[in-house]
């Protein structure tokens, strides 16, 4: 290439490595990686610190693939959304060609590795994974139903169980509550933002549930998803991976997560733009919390087990 | 002394092909880590299996 080819416009959105790894969805990476990281600590049964760490590094690759193909499939609505607009493919930094080639390479390389690594169950519940959140929810369920958020969720709540996967090579009722946790708890978190960012999905036409049913109908939403959070969140209490850290972690937390709701669910539209969505903003900054407390809460009993002060 | 200044980009150039490079070279050190772990536990099982034969 010529110098003088290089001060073209299009040239200078050369894209940056930052670019390529901002297609992973770091932030949501993150939350894959210790979701994942308890899923797998928490399991019965030993595994090779070495291979533990390469299981949860495929289970992150995996995510981040997902991510990068979600956001190649994405690019026109992205386009539209304020809090997507920057995004490497929006903002002509990275070609949808090359998002979509670095999306499939890495699920695959993710999903081969994880095999080779610890077993074929847990690469098979990835490649799922990956394939849910790609084809169901991104293709299929995001543009089509409100709920697309409620089925969705189930993508972003699998790596526990994938982690679980990886050292007991199968599921449990312990491992299928840590889905349900972040299951359940995707919704009211999602909805809440939705309450103060109503124009975004309008705009894109995304059939969000405030965008079809209303504001008062996602208040009730929240409400109910919340109270049934609450049942899932203090019933793993009492199972193997609960104790009285955990039970008095979680019992805290609902309680605090119920008000949260209570207090959206009796505000109007009114009160909403008169205080710029204080609770609702509070409540998404507690939702946060909330899931990083109950998965940390579970770490930390399995930290304390060797010196019999965690688990019941 | 150079002969041209460096642009922008070519520091944006520079930084993705050493982030590729340092990304290929984890993958090498990750699957010999792997080889080296898989290679030893199975022969420490296999060592375990033939002395209580």
């Amino acid at each position: 290439m010529s110098d003088a080819s290089i001060h073209t416009p299009a040239q200078t959105k050369e894209a940056s490595f930052g670019d390529f790894f901002a297609l992973l969805k770091p932030r949501v990476m993150s939350l894959v990686v210790f979701t994942a990281m308890v899923g797998l600590l928490a399991a019965p049964g030993s595994i090779h610190p070495f291979v533990a760490f390469v299981a949860i590094l495929c289970i992150a690759i995996g995510g981040g693939a997902s991510g990068a193909l979600n956001m190649w499939y994405d690019a026109d609505i992205d386009a539209i959304m304020t809090r997507t607009q920057s995004r490497p493919i929006p903002s002509g930094k990275v070609t949808g060609d090359e998002a979509f080639a670095i999306g499939i390479t890495l699920s695959v390389f993710s999903v081969v590795m994880l095999g080779l690594a610890t077993n074929w169950f847990a690469a098979g519940f990835l490649a799922f994974t990956i394939f849910f959140y790609v084809v169901i929810y991104t293709m299929w369920l995001k543009r089509w139903t409100p709920q697309n958020i409620v089925i969705g969720g189930a993508a972003g709540a699998f790596p526990p169980m994938v982690g679980w996967a990886a050292v007991t090579g199968g599921v449990s009722v312990e491992s299928t509550l840590m889905f349900l946790l972040i299951f359940m708890w995707t919704p009211p978190h999602f909805w809440a933002l939705c309450l103060f960012m109503k124009t975004d999905y309008r705009d894109a036409g995304v059939p969000m549930l405030n965008v079809t049913h209303g504001r008062p109908a996602t208040r009730n939403h929240i409400l109910v998803y919340t109270l049934l959070l609450a049942a899932i969140a203090i019933g793993m209490g009492f199972t193997s991976v609960g104790g009285p850290i955990y039970l008095a972690t979680a019992l805290v937390l609902n309680a605090l997560f119920i008000v949260g709701a209570i207090r959206i669910w009796r505000r109007d539209d009114a009160a909403c733009e008169a205080d710029e969505h204080k609770v609702e903003k509070r409540f998404f900054g507690l939702s946060l919390l909330y899931l990083f407390l109950h998965f940390g809460a579970i770490l930390a009993e399995v930290a304390l087990a060797p010196y019999g002060l965690g688990g019941w | 002394m150079a002969i041209h200044k460096d642009h922008e980009i070519h520091h944006r150039r520079f930084g993705r092909n050493l982030g590729l490079a340092l990304v290929l070279g984890a993958f090498v050190v990750l699957l010999m880590g792997l080889t080296v772990v898989k290679v030893t536990s199975e022969g420490r099982a296999l060592a375990a299996q033939e002395a209580n034969q």
